[in-house]
């Protein structure tokens, strides 16, 4: 492979997680670690193509010597390290965070996984009170173009899109987290609508999140008609049509139709991200009717 | 970061400094801080012994190139002509990347000749970040040449009048190969025009549209005796054609292989099938022969092409379907099936001894644009593309981008004001092949006596009727990026 | 920058100005030499980045808010995207979103000390007269509350302090500067860091000096710096910001970071409720504090030095920049200091309104021109702190006790006090007490002790309970009076000394209204980065409401610990650490029920 990867580091770091010892390479996150020794960890705002900002704490880890607990996405391992993942305390945190989020965003749209830890951890968003009595994120979708829908009731506030649009990626830089605690948002500058931004439509913002906050104007249809299916779709890899650059892109397929298109994340040419040919520029391939 | 180019781009405003070079003084900029680099001795001599040709004459041949020379030519200041030398020279690693606005000229190949120049001066070539970097401006253009689709190649950049290289392939093709050359692009439309060449096969290409002087070329199209367009959509060249041919698009449609900028061979996949009609192209150029009396060709898989071209190209030899398929594709040269493909070339310069044929410097001399401004003509117009388009906007029209703000003229303010001519307006912008209506955009960003466009809506603006086919002898590619024009207000829009 | 797409929107010729003024040193990030050679791109933006902040300031002064126009005017300037600049802008509540409605907004304190004193009734009072009137968080005047921060439109922002709202409405038109010190000890010969508090004229450099002033600047230049971290570290001197970190640590963490960039923060974004020790000595002695991080600077090999200072605090922020300025013009501060040939400069910075700021690394963000949201704790800022270079942090009254360490050295120092607690404490009384304001003990003073000292409890009914440390602090009950107040005591106890508050509460206060202003505070004061504090303090509130409401169900009360772990445990910083232990302090005294 090409040598812009790093390459892991050979010195080997012991560390004990949950009572076993196990070595891993230097440099390597605790969630590095857990992945190595097959423990699964719930994460929202980690993702492999972006810079952990470790906000979400559902990855949290407890750490021998340590206080508070520790985000396992960012936090390198040390050796001799004494670190627990299921714990009365973690189960607790984790279970609370997506108690916490699950009772103020519509998650009903979320990755699949997400779902399953809430089950797994025994969340029970009900017990912070009524939803009509709650504060929650509900707001009404935003749809402004005929390429993204933002559905912003849906955000968990993981600052994945803004990385994406930020310095992790496309450098456009047209949405930042406004406002703050509880009232922080993703928004434009005045909240203008995106084709009034700086936005450039590359979808690699709709390519990380986790939730279905940000989708694809085809996906936002689809689920409105109750046509989208994602248990009848096929995902097929094949090479950007356009520029020079050799783009990677996963084809998601419903009826002999694509009906989405994405990017593997763990690719060396862009890691994930595309422009907005290639993330758009597909319906040539079948022109409404 | 430095970026050189007539027009401040977003990646000038991205760099650390811009230089807006005149149109078509490349040589000159390249040539003057070849003598810098000399003058201040920041030359990379090791390499220079140990890898490289044609030195001392070089060293005499950019002498006359003083900075002050240099900037006179160039428009741009002599102390950043300098600054842009030394950083070069003195940086650990260092790029040069380019893409059409260095070879859509007519001195295309003396540009690259000039910036390869460059990097044997300061060794920055042969090493892993740094080096010559052409960006593609198609997924697939690095692909076509691989596998032979030059005049005077075949697959593998193996030259046509070596014998042993053709009898080679004529073994396995069980054919016999010309030993001529073919035509590029433009000597075929030259050929066409001579009457010389009667019949053409146009696969995925829509040069009624995309070529230079397109009124030109359309008429050159018409006279054929036979036009055969092989396509995915009904172009302007496709409405020409006798017989249209329609094809399965290549990324989504087909099974294949594409090869992009950094020489990565990787695979297409079909997800969906062909629409009506439409078949595989490997499946009609296999029909084609049986119907041309070759019955041997049968129907050959893109897995079977590959895996016979591998026995033919030894630098994709080491690259099996099945490693592209299970490796995120493969970088040549691969000469075999342990290599791990090559991030970058051109290592051998730095071997002691160097291997292989030594690198020359190239003696090459500025040219300016043919076109030269006047007063019947005295903006220079250059043409280039827009993010969220596709050259003459085949595919990028069917989709709605928010982004897309069409066609226009962009002017700088300062002309704008001398026109009188206010953004929005209506003009009159004519060459010396033709002349078309358009709408004015003013950009702050583009110097003095620059005008800008893109040719993405050819239907809505047909920018190419103004271009000049006038082209390089050794690319065949023609100068799209500097014509001179008029631009006249429209009294009645 | 490429990607920047700006508005159509024009900034006023005032909003103009502002940012040109203020950006005058840096000059803009593209730089044009002639139309066909431009500098600009990544690394002289990233420059620039930091002068956000007191662009935003100068923007918000010229016309009372960050329009549409003057944001888009320093984002071209500063190559800032907007959206960057607009959710920057967003995050501090001393910045406006929409116009004003007259030339003055006034931010009234109805944090728990002043809604003691009626400032509820004079947010009323000020809104039925007009005023644009925002309540506002502790505004750290709490021994003289309500307290008013008058934020001018096209003029000074200003502080004014009067139950009485004619009065109130006089000092708002006038511009004289109303003087009250309230120093109950003044002097007493035990003083240390308050010794020239109330005495010594804060705008004279001169006068500063005849009483001390700049001797251990003097001396520290001739001990060296190996010397003055090795005194630091022998007085035994804890930071006084509330975290009681060794200081001498610190810096010599600093000090070993060899070959890089090493900064000095002195953190005065004093916003924790109940406190207002660092505001006193910096308006008060400002001299001292610019002394203090001179011997710093060298101590740690840190050219230049910043002083944050919370924007609500106009005149210690004016007096700091008075000192800084006199100090540079005598050779104290630039490139030479005293003909040592050591270099050393301090740069003020304002903060806009947001608590979290005073948590070191938001501070890092907030002066680098972001949002001032903390970041997660390894690396810590002794390698990568502000501009991700070392850096140390010290709070006003930590930097306020180096003079005296470096002139009597680190034994004598550590001689005071306790083995664990060396030297003086200030604490700052507030609440049903006889005599309100800052004092000064030497630590092992019990609560009370201290209590007396301020004429003990005043007020209708009988004390109640006292507000230890702050809102981030806890609760205790008269029983507590005899715990000394130092850190190894309050730690065993259970208890924060955190920033020195003691606020105390009769039983005739409305307490349970007190903790839902806590819950409030921390729910408004919340950055929303992480998930347990901006959802936690939240759901925490309403569940307070609940049960305020005695509509509390058994389940609440399980909800409370789970939510006071999840943010204790798992959020990123000390705000979402603490977010629930004044609360939890008071739920498990009972101090609610009996309302």
């Amino acid at each position: 492979m090409s040598e812009t990867t790093e390459k892991p580091s050979e010195t080997l770091v012991e560390i004990t997680l949950n009572d076993k010892k196990i070595s891993a390479p230097e440099g390597s996150t605790i969630l590095d670690a857990c992945k190595q020794a097959d423990i699964d960890t719930p994460t929202l705002c980690w993702a492999e193509n972006l810079t952990p900002v470790n906000v979400c704490r559902v990855c949290v880890v407890e750490v021998e010597g340590s206080r508070a607990l520790v985000p396992s996405c960012s936090r390198p391992i040390e050796e001799g390290m004494v670190i627990s993942t299921d714990s009365e305390r973690v189960n607790t945190s984790r279970r609370m965070v997506l108690e916490l989020l699950a009772s103020s965003v519509e998650l009903d749209r979320a990755d699949k996984e997400i779902l399953e830890w809430i089950t797994y951890y025994g969340s029970n968003p009900d017990r912070m009170g009524n939803s009509s009595e709650i504060k929650t994120s509900k707001q009404p979708v935003k749809i402004q173009d005929d390429l993204y829908v933002r559905d912003y009731e849906r955000c968990i506030l993981c600052y994945k899109c803004v990385e994406a649009c930020g310095d992790d990626a496309q450098h456009t830089f047209a949405i930042a987290t406004a406002g703050r605690g509880f009232e922080a948002h993703i928004s434009t500058e005045f909240d203008v609508e995106l084709p009034d931004s700086a936005c450039v439509y590359c979808g690699n913002c709709i390519g990380v999140c986790p939730t279905g906050a940000l989708v694809f104007k085809t996906e936002h249809d689809m689920r409105e008609d109750n046509s989208w299916d994602p248990d009848n779709q096929e995902v097929t890899e094949t090479i950007c049509g356009f520029c020079g650059v050799g783009c990677n892109l996963e084809l998601h397929t419903q009826d002999e139709k694509i009906v989405k298109v994405t990017s593997p994340s763990d690719h060396s040419v862009t890691e994930g991200h595309l422009c907005i040919k290639g993330r758009f520029g597909w319906q040539h391939a079948q022109p409404k009717n | 970061m430095w970026t050189v180019d007539p027009r401040r781009t977003d990646s000038a405003k991205f760099a650390d400094v811009w230089l807006g070079i005149n149109v078509g003084s490349d040589i000159a900029l390249a040539n003057g801080v070849a003598n810098e680099i000399i003058k201040a001795g920041l030359e990379n001599k090791e390499f220079i012994n140990n890898a490289t040709t044609g030195f001392e004459e070089f060293v005499t041949h950019v002498e006359p190139w003083t900075l002050e020379r240099t900037a006179e030519v160039t428009g741009v200041p002599v102390d950043a002509i300098r600054d842009l030398a030394h950083g070069y020279a003195n940086a650990e690693k260092a790029q040069i990347t380019w893409t059409l606005g260095i070879t859509e000229h007519h001195t295309a190949v003396d540009n690259v000749l000039a910036l390869c120049n460059l990097s044997l001066l300061t060794g920055h070539v042969g090493r892993w970040g740094s080096g010559l970097v052409p960006l593609r401006g198609q997924n697939n253009v690095q692909g076509g040449g691989d596998m032979g689709a030059l005049p005077n190649k075949l697959a593998g950049f193996q030259d046509l009048d070596d014998e042993e290289t053709r009898i080679k392939f004529e073994t396995v093709w069980n054919s016999k190969i010309p030993p001529e050359p073919g035509w590029h692009l433009t000597d075929m439309f030259n050929a066409m025009e001579r009457r010389e060449l009667r019949a053409l096969y146009v696969i995925g290409e829509n040069p009624a549209d995309s070529e230079a002087d397109v009124n030109h070329s359309r008429k050159a199209l018409e006279s054929l005796d036979i036009l055969v367009v092989q396509d995915v959509f009904m172009t302007r060249t496709a409405e020409m054609a006798d017989v249209v041919l329609p094809a399965a698009l290549g990324w989504a449609e087909s099974d294949g292989t594409v090869t992009n900028s950094e020489r990565r061979v990787q695979r297409t996949r079909a997800a969906i099938k062909p629409p009506g009609s439409a078949h595989q192209e490997i499946e009609i150029i296999s029909d084609l022969a049986r119907h041309m009396g070759d019955n041997t060709w049968g129907q050959p898989t893109a897995e079977e092409l590959w895996e016979e071209l591998r026995t033919l190209s030894p630098m994709h030899a080491g690259m099996s379907w099945e490693r592209i398929e299970n490796e995120g594709g493969i970088q040549w040269p691969c000469p075999d099936e342990n290599h791990p493909g090559s991030t970058f070339l051109h290592d051998r310069l730095w071997k002691q001894p160097a291997e292989g044929r030594l690198a020359p410097f190239s003696c090459v001399d500025d040219r300016p644009p043919i076109e030269s401004l006047d007063d019947q003509y005295p903006l220079r117009l250059t043409t280039g593309r827009t993010l969220d388009s596709y050259n003459t906007g085949v595919q990028t029209s069917k989709y709605n981008s928010p982004i897309r703000t069409g066609e226009a003229l962009e002017l700088s303010s300062a002309d704008a004001e001398k026109l009188g001519i206010l953004e929005g307006e209506r003009v009159r912008v004519s060459s010396r092949r033709g002349s078309i209506e358009m709408t004015v955009k003013v950009d702050p960003d583009l110097p003095l006596g620059l005008a800008f466009t893109t040719f993405h809506f050819p239907e809505l603006v047909d920018v190419n009727q103004l271009t000049n086919s006038a082209y390089d002898p050794k690319s065949g590619t023609s100068e799209f990026k500097a014509t001179a024009i008029r631009v006249e207000k429209m009294i009645n829009a | 920058m490429p990607d920047l797409k700006f508005s159509n929107s024009l900034p006023t010729n005032s909003e103009k100005k502002a940012v040109d003024e203020t950006i005058e040193l840096h000059g803009p990030v593209t730089l044009e030499i002639t139309e066909r050679l431009v500098y600009s791109g990544w690394q002289r933006t990233q420059e620039r980045r930091h002068l956000l902040l007191p662009t935003l300031h100068a923007l918000q002064r010229a016309s009372g808010w960050i329009s549409p126009g003057g944001l888009d005017y320093a984002c071209r300037v500063l190559e800032v995207p907007p959206a960057e600049a607009y959710s920057v802008a967003t995050f501090y509540h001393l910045f406006s979103s929409q116009p004003p409605s007259g030339d003055q907004i006034l931010h009234v304190c109805d944090d728990i000390a002043c809604s003691l004193n009626g400032a509820n009734d004079l947010i009323d009072n000020l809104r039925k007269e007009g005023y644009e009137t925002k309540p506002s968080p502790c505004l750290g005047q709490c021994e003289r509350g309500p307290a008013v921060f008058v934020q001018g439109v096209a003029s000074d922002d200003n502080v004014v302090f009067d139950t009485d709202l004619k009065q109130l409405q006089k000092s708002l038109t006038e511009s004289s500067e109303k003087e009250s010190i309230k120093l109950p000890q003044a002097g007493s010969d035990h003083l240390r860091l308050l010794s020239r508090v109330g005495i010594v004229d804060p705008n004279s450099l001169e006068d500063y000096k005849s009483h001390g002033g700049y001797e251990a600047l003097i001396k520290a230049l001739e001990i060296g710096d190996e010397q003055i971290i090795e005194e630091v570290s022998t007085s035994g001197l804890r930071g006084r910001g509330g975290a009681a970190f060794p200081t001498g640590v610190k810096w010599k963490a600093v000090a070993d970071e060899k070959g890089r960039t090493h900064h000095l923060v002195c953190n005065a974004d004093e916003s924790e409720p109940g406190t207002f020790k660092d505001r006193v000595l910096m308006e008060n002695d400002p001299f001292a504090l610019i002394e203090s991080m001179t011997i710093v600077g060298l101590a740690i090999n840190a050219e230049k030095g910043w002083f944050y200072i919370r924007g609500e605090y106009p005149i210690a922020k004016q007096r700091l920049a008075g000192a800084i300025e006199k100090a540079r013009k005598s050779g104290l501060l630039g490139d030479d200091i005293l003909g040592s040939g050591r270099k050393f400069d301090i740069e003020i910075r304002s903060g806009a309104g947001a608590y979290i700021c005073g948590e070191e690394t938001a501070l890092f963000n907030s002066i680098e021109g972001f949002r001032g949201e903390p970041r997660n704790k390894p690396p810590f800022p002794t390698t990568n702190g502000l501009f991700n270079e070392p850096t140390v942090v010290n709070n006003v009254e930590t930097l306020a006790n180096i003079p005296r360490i470096i002139l009597n050295g680190g034994e004598a120092f550590a001689a005071e006090g306790t083995d664990q607690s060396s030297g003086t404490r200030l604490f700052c009384l507030s609440g049903r007490v006889a005599l309100p304001g800052l004092y000064e003990f030497e630590f092992g003073a019990t609560l009370g002790e201290i209590l007396d000292a301020a004429g003990g409890f005043s007020g209708p009914g009988n004390l109640k309970a006292i507000l230890l440390g702050g809102a981030a602090g806890s609760f205790v009950t008269p029983e507590s009076i005899d715990l000394p107040l130092t850190f190894e005591d309050t730690r065993d106890a259970g208890v924060a000394l955190g920033s020195g508050v003691i606020m105390a509460f009769s039983d005739a206060d409305e307490l349970t209204k007190t903790v839902l202003r806590i819950a409030e505070f921390f729910r408004d004061e919340s950055c929303g980065q992480c998930v347990p504090c901006r959802v936690g303090t939240v759901r925490q509130e309403e569940l307070l409401i609940r049960v305020a409401d005695k509509n509390s169900v058994e389940t609440d009360i399980s909800l409370f610990d789970d939510l006071a772990s999840v943010m204790s445990d798992a959020s990123i910083c000390g705000l979402g650490h603490t977010a629930a232990s004044a609360i939890r302090s008071a739920l498990n005294l009972g101090l609610l029920e009996t309302q």
